[in-house]
C-alpha cells in the first residue's frame, strides 16, 4: 500500500453567483487525505458539507467549483464532467448522508438498491449482484440479510437504515468514504454502533474517511485529525486527541461554549465573532499539517 | 408546583394499544428544574405533553400549582404553564410576523396593554424593536428560538416546559439560549421541566434528572451524581458513556435484526 495521498485538494473554492456579487461558500481550502479518519467540524454555514459535496461533484449549477489542484489518487477532478463523476461515485468515492429515511429510495427494496450499485460499476449479472449485496449486508452486521434484502426503507429502523447505506456505499470498494453527519439523526447508543461499523469497514479495507460533523466531542473521539472550518475556510488543523489544545479563538470559543458534565458554570461563555476571522487565509493552512 | 402521580399515557386501543408512558411519578417544587433524558421513543416528550395538556393521560393525577388538572383544561391553567418546542421553524407560524405571534396569546387570554407586554417580552429575550415586524424566515435559528421563548413568557407563566430547546441550534447559539434560560429561571423563579437527549445540556439547566426508557422513569438522579458517574441502572450507565463521545473499546456491535 503506498503512502500517496488518496485525495489532494489545493485552494478549493466553491462560488455561488448572487445579485451582489459572488458568494464564496468555500475558499482557500487545502488538505490531503491519507488512509486515515479525517474530521471536518464547523457550525452550519461554515462550508463543511459544501466541501464534501464539491469532492463528489455534487455542486449544482449555478454554483462553481474551482481548485488549483483537486486530485483523487491519480485522477484529476478539476474540470471533470457529470459523466466522469458518475463513474467515480460509488466506485472511488462514496458518501453517507445524515438521514437514511431520505437517502434511501422509498419505492425500491433496499437489497435492490445495493445490488444496483454493483451492477452499474461491475456490469455484473443479477445473481452476482444479489450475492454481493447479501455479503455486504452481513458485513455491516445485519442478521438475516435475506429478509432485509426484500424490505423497503420505511420498514427498517434508523440505525439499520444507516447500516444499509454503508453497505450500499462500500459495495463497489471505494477508496474514500465521506460521511456527512452520519449519526445526527440517530439515538446515542445507535450512534456508537454505526460509528463502530464504519470504523471497522474503513480500517479493514484501508480506506480514507472524511467525517463531517458539528459535534466536537464526537469528532475528537473518533477521528485522527480534525479540520476546523469557519465561514468557508479552514482556520485550524489539529490532531483529534489534542483538540482541547486548539489555538484558534474560534475553536477555543466553540469548546468553551459547550456545557460540560461535572463542570457547571453559572454562565456559558458566548462566542464573540471577530471580523478578522473572515479575512482570507493563505491557502496553505490545511496542507501544512 | 408540578406533581405527577402514576401517570400513564396510551395511544390506540385493543391489540394495537401502545403505552407511551407508564406510571410516571415525580414532584418539582416551585423554582426547581427537572430534566428528563432518554432516547427517542422513551416517552420523555409524551410526559411533557401530558403535563402541558396537549395529550390526555389515561391514568394517574397531574397536579399543577395545587390543582388537579383533568384532560379538559380551563383557560387559566394554560396561562400558568407554557411550552417551548425543539424546532422554532416548525413551531412559529411562517406567515405571521413576530408581532402577530406574540399578540395571539394576549388576545386569547384577553389581557390588556398588548403594546407594553410585547416590548417587554422582546427585551427580555434579547431581541430589539427591529425584529418585531419580521417573519420567521427573516430571523436566524437562535433569534427564532428567542421568539418562541418570548411567546411562552408573554403570559407570565409559572411553569416552562422545554422540549429539546437547543438541539436544532449550533453550539455557540445553544450557549446563548442556555444562558437566557438560566437567567429567566433565576429572575422569574420559573419552574422548569426539560427534555433532552444531551446529558450535558440537561445537567447544565437541571438539578434533578430522570432517566427514561420505554415509558418508565428508570432512575431519578442529580446532575452532580451524573457527572461523577454515580448512576446505578445499566441503561443510565450506557447513556452516560455514549454521551462522552466515541469509544471503540466500549462498543459491542450488535447484530441488527
Amino acid at each position: 500500500m503506498s503512502d500517496d495521498p488518496l485525495l489532494t485538494m489545493r485552494n478549493l473554492r466553491v462560488v455561488y453567483p448572487g445579485d451582489d456579487g459572488d458568494f464564496r461558500a468555500v475558499r482557500n481550502v487545502s488538505f490531503s487525505l491519507g488512509r486515515e479518519r479525517l474530521g471536518i467540524v464547523g457550525e452550519s454555514g461554515s462550508g463543511k458539507s459544501t466541501t464534501g459535496r464539491a469532492i463528489m461533484g455534487l455542486i449544482p449549477y449555478p454554483g462553481r467549483v474551482e481548485a488549483d489542484v483537486m486530485r483523487l489518487g491519480a485522477t484529476d477532478l478539476t474540470g471533470l464532467d457529470e459523466k466522469g463523476f458518475r463513474r467515480l461515485r460509488g466506485k472511488r468515492i462514496a458518501m453517507v448522508l445524515q438521514d437514511p429515511k431520505f437517502s434511501l429510495d422509498p419505492v425500491m427494496t433496499v437489497g435492490k438498491q445495493i445490488a444496483e450499485t454493483h451492477r452499474y460499476h461491475f456490469r455484473s449479472t443479477k445473481q452476482a449482484a444479489r450475492a454481493a449485496a447479501l455479503e455486504m449486508l452481513e458485513a455491516v452486521h445485519i442478521r438475516d440479510p435475506e429478509r432485509v434484502y426484500d424490505q423497503y426503507a420505511h420498514q427498517v429502523s434508523g440505525g439499520m437504515g444507516q447500516r444499509i447505506m454503508i453497505a450500499m456505499m462500500l459495495i463497489a470498494g471505494p477508496d474514500i468514504l465521506i460521511a456527512d453527519e452520519p449519526t445526527s439523526a440517530l439515538d446515542v447508543s445507535v450512534q456508537q454502533q454505526v460509528l463502530a461499523i464504519m470504523d471497522e469497514m474503513v480500517k479493514s479495507r484501508g480506506m480514507g474517511l472524511i467525517l463531517i460533523s458539528h459535534n466536537l466531542h464526537l469528532v475528537a473521539s473518533f477521528c485522527d485529525r480534525v479540520l476546523v472550518m469557519y465561514a468557508g475556510q479552514i482556520v485550524e488543523v489539529c490532531d483529534a486527541g489534542r483538540l482541547h489544545e486548539a489555538r484558534h479563538p474560534y475553536t477555543k470559543g466553540l469548546l468553551a461554549a459547550l456545557p460540560e458534565l461535572g463542570h457547571r458554570r453559572a454562565e456559558l461563555p458566548q462566542l464573540r465573532r471577530d471580523p478578522d476571522w473572515l479575512i482570507d487565509l493563505p491557502a496553505a493552512v490545511g496542507a501544512a499539517a | 408546583m408540578i406533581e405527577l402521580e402514576g401517570v400513564s399515557v396510551t395511544y390506540g386501543a385493543g391489540p394495537t394499544l401502545v403505552r407511551a408512558a407508564r406510571e410516571v411519578s415525580f414532584r418539582i417544587p416551585a423554582g426547581d428544574a427537572l430534566g428528563l433524558v432518554g432516547e427517542s421513543g422513551s416517552g420523555k416528550s409524551t410526559v411533557l405533553r401530558a403535563v402541558a395538556g396537549l395529550i390526555p393521560h389515561a391514568e394517574g393525577r397531574v397536579v399543577i400549582n395545587g390543582r388537579e388538572l383533568s384532560n379538559r383544561r380551563p383557560r387559566e391553567s394554560r396561562k400558568i404553564i407554557q411550552m417551548v418546542f425543539q424546532d422554532p421553524y416548525g413551531s412559529l407560524h411562517p406567515n405571521h410576523t413576530v408581532d402577530q405571534t406574540l399578540s395571539a396569546p394576549i388576545a386569547i387570554h384577553r389581557l390588556g396593554n398588548a403594546e407594553s407586554r410585547i416590548m417587554a417580552a422582546l427585551t427580555e429575550v434579547g431581541l430589539g424593536r427591529e425584529h418585531r415586524y419580521r417573519y420567521p424566515h427573516q430571523l436566524s435559528g437562535g433569534q427564532r428560538q428567542r421568539v418562541a421563548i418570548a411567546r411562552a413568557l408573554i403570559l407570565e407563566p409559572k411553569v416552562l416546559l422545554l422540549d429539546e430547546p437547543t438541539s436544532a441550534l449550533d453550539v455557540s447559539v445553544q450557549a446563548e439560549i442556555l444562558n437566557l434560560l438560566t437567567r429567566l429561571r433565576r429572575d422569574h423563579g420559573l419552574t422548569m421541566l426539560m427534555v433532552s437527549h444531551d446529558l450535558a445540556v440537561i445537567a447544565h439547566i437541571c438539578d434533578r434528572i430522570g432517566v427514561m426508557h420505554s415509558g418508565r422513569i428508570l432512575e431519578m438522579t442529580t446532575a452532580a451524581a451524573l457527572a461523577e458517574g454515580r448512576v446505578t441502572d445499566p441503561y443510565s450507565q450506557q447513556l452516560l458513556r455514549a454521551n462522552q463521545g466515541f469509544d471503540a473499546s466500549g462498543v459491542v456491535i450488535d447484530v441488527a435484526a
